[in-house]
């Protein structure tokens, strides 16, 4: 009972923390978008409108109210799902940003799943050979990976992987040949040519991603392995470690069943950040890559003051971080006792 | 006891930790039956190490001897793969403190379990009811609840007991209690070792239990060994202590507060190098 009540308390606790950070981010967004050296009005109407012309806009704006008013005149347009019109395109801007976003989304899924899968391993062997020639060799493996910049491990990757061996597809997210073929359903390709029963467009978009996923999940698996490695390295001088050894537990068991079940938390965290990371960064790899994405629609809209598809973005780069902290936390209570 | 073969043998045991220059230990013989042995130190005189060496629990260390048997294995010369069936079943270990020694994030009594299903291949359900069997054994009263419990919700004294519980559970021939009681409240200090004392009684068990503890030491044990510097310096009956010949015992004996007794200052140990040398051997 006590316990139910604890509970409903913490989840209370928790919707009032992140209702606080979504009206900050909300401010914030809102004076990007004003404090922004960019006139909206010009950006509309055009250089050569008159001043009537230009104050009618400026009226239908809402620019001549107060502050605090044009806030609430934004939170009600976003409320009602209005996210202004991009200047560069021409579309609602909530538009465009939903056909960007599951581009990036499935590119840092694919790279943070072989980050992990790579990074997490990797650094629990360096803990465990620490000072031996294992350790050396992942330490140097991903030192590599943090220090090499993307877009150059992205133009040698092209060159060797594609232009050279033609193991991958090159840039883009699937050849020329194949766009439009398949229906736009969720935006993530691989999951909508797979639906369609599209093979070779699916085959194409995996030859596509394979190639700058893996990039990405290298470089974010050097951050994810040494993270790993001094996470485990705690864990393997505690006592409960020796207790478990004192029981007849082989080496692995001890350190998987036991040392490793105890950085799951700490993991849980780095990984998300490192694909927060992923989805709001990948601009190098995509451009690098000519990838659609999210990175991109972001950097071109900020180029040229787009200032509607920037404060999305800000937005939607915040709601990102939002809900990645949500996941920790629920993953936290799953796996450690002692925070529930 | 059995005079003939003792069940643990071990002549001229040194360690020495990689990158150091002395041995943590040194020279360290003795035999155990199945009796209560103590080994008395200061902080630093080698006496966990000799604990952690008997189950090759020092990967960073260097291990030789002169001998080093218990019951038909050579410690020595054997295998992590015969280590690993030793562990657990044959010869255990208490660790010191239970807020470090239970793993956080797994049940209690799972833990205890597990110390079962490494060596015996049963059921779950079957591992549970040993566990609980177990946990009564050593007076916890509601052991089904306990055993679902996190070690952060149990005391220190319920800790030690769920860990003793842990390593007997497989009847081991040897336990070694590396300092069981320094963590806890001295009110449970007692309770916990009557427990421990009363199952290493009753199964036969050979006990070494490691001490800074002269009184403890004096009353759950047998024989004690008393280390200074990695060195048994010297070797006696428990009920000789107030006999002991080596200066460094006698300097420790001094330097125990005693109810009722001289409020003056306490004498302190004044070190000397000849501390080194064991004391005669008694007729």
């Amino acid at each position: 009972m006590t316990l139910n009540r604890q509970h409903m308390r913490g989840a209370l606790g928790q919707g009032a923390s992140i209702l606080v950070t979504l009206f900050g981010l909300l401010i914030l967004t809102f004076v990007i978008g004003r404090i922004m050296p960019t006139d909206p009005v010009r950006a509309i109407v055009g250089e050569d409108a008159t001043q009537e012309v230009y104050m009618n806009v400026y009226q239908e704006l809402g620019l001549d109210k107060p502050m605090w008013q044009q806030f609430f005149l934004y939170l009600r347009d976003l409320a009602t799902g209005d996210f202004g019109t991009s200047i560069r395109t021409g579309k609602p801007v909530i538009q465009d940003i939903l056909h960007a976003l599951p581009a990036t989304i499935e590119l840092a899924t694919f790279a943070i799943i072989i980050g992990a899968c790579l990074g997490v391993p990797l650094g629990v062997m360096a803990a465990v050979k620490k000072d031996r020639w294992q350790d050396h060799v992942i330490r140097v493996f991903s030192l590599m990976g943090h220090s090499m910049p993307i877009f150059w491990t992205g133009m040698i990757g092209l060159l060797v992987f594609y232009a050279s061996l033609g193991w991958v597809g090159g840039s883009g997210r699937m050849s020329q040949f194949y766009i439009g073929m398949v229906p736009d359903r969720t935006g993530f390709l691989l999951i909508d040519s797979a639906v369609a029963g599209q093979w070779d467009v699916f085959r194409s978009a995996l030859r596509h991603i394979i190639l700058p996923a893996a990039l990405l999940g290298y470089s974010s698996s050097a951050y994810i392995t040494r993270m790993t490695r001094s996470f485990m390295l705690d864990q393997i001088n505690q006592e409960y470690v020796t207790t478990a050894r004192v029981k007849g537990l082989s080496q692995r068991q001890t350190i998987w069943r036991h040392a490793f079940a105890n950085i799951r938390v700490q993991l849980v965290t780095i990984v998300a950040l490192a694909y927060g990371a992923l989805l709001e960064g990948a601009v190098l790899i995509e451009t690098v890559f000519a990838w659609p994405g999210f990175g991109q629609y972001l950097t071109s809209s900020l180029r040229i003051g787009d200032m509607n598809a920037v404060m999305t973005c800000v937005l939607i780069v915040g709601l990102i971080f939002i809900t990645l902290n949500i996941i920790s936390d629920i993953l936290y209570r799953v796996f450690d006792p002692r925070t529930r | 006891m059995t005079e003939e073969r003792p069940m643990l043998d071990v002549k001229n045991l040194s360690v020495r930790y990689r990158g150091t220059d002395t041995p943590a230990v040194r020279d360290v013989s003795f035999t155990l039956g199945r009796e209560r042995l103590g080994i008395v130190g200061e902080s630093g005189s080698g006496k966990s190490t000799v604990g952690r060496a008997l189950l090759k629990l020092l990967p960073t260390a260097e291990l030789t001897a002169d001998r080093m048997r218990f019951e038909e294995v050579d410690l020595l010369t054997a295998p992590e793969r015969k280590m690993l069936e030793l562990r657990g079943q044959r010869m255990s270990m208490i660790l010191q403190d239970p807020k470090f020694s239970l793993n956080p994030i797994q049940r209690c009594g799972l833990q205890i379990a597990e110390a079962y299903r490494t060596h015996v291949r049963c059921s779950k359900g079957e591992a549970r009811a040993k566990a609980i069997e177990m946990l009564s054994a050593v007076q916890i009263r509601d052991p089904e609840r306990v055993f679902d419990l996190y070690p952060h919700e149990v005391s220190g004294g319920m800790g030690q007991r769920i860990m003793i519980a842990m390593m007997l559970l497989a009847d081991p021939g040897l336990v070694i209690a590396d300092e069981p009681t320094s963590a806890l409240d001295v009110t449970v200090r007692l309770k916990v070792l009557r427990i421990l004392d009363g199952l290493v009684r009753e199964k036969g068990i050979g006990l070494i239990m490691i001490s800074h503890d002269l009184s403890l030491v004096r009353s759950f044990c047998d024989r004690v060994l008393i280390m200074y510097a990695g060195r048994v310096v010297e070797t006696l009956a428990a009920r000789d202590l107030d006999n002991a010949r080596h200066p460094y015992t006698q300097g420790l004996l001094a330097a125990q507060p005693r109810i009722g007794g001289s409020r003056d200052e306490l004498p302190v140990l004044e070190r000397k190098d000849s501390w080194l040398e064991p004391a005669e051997e008694r007729p």
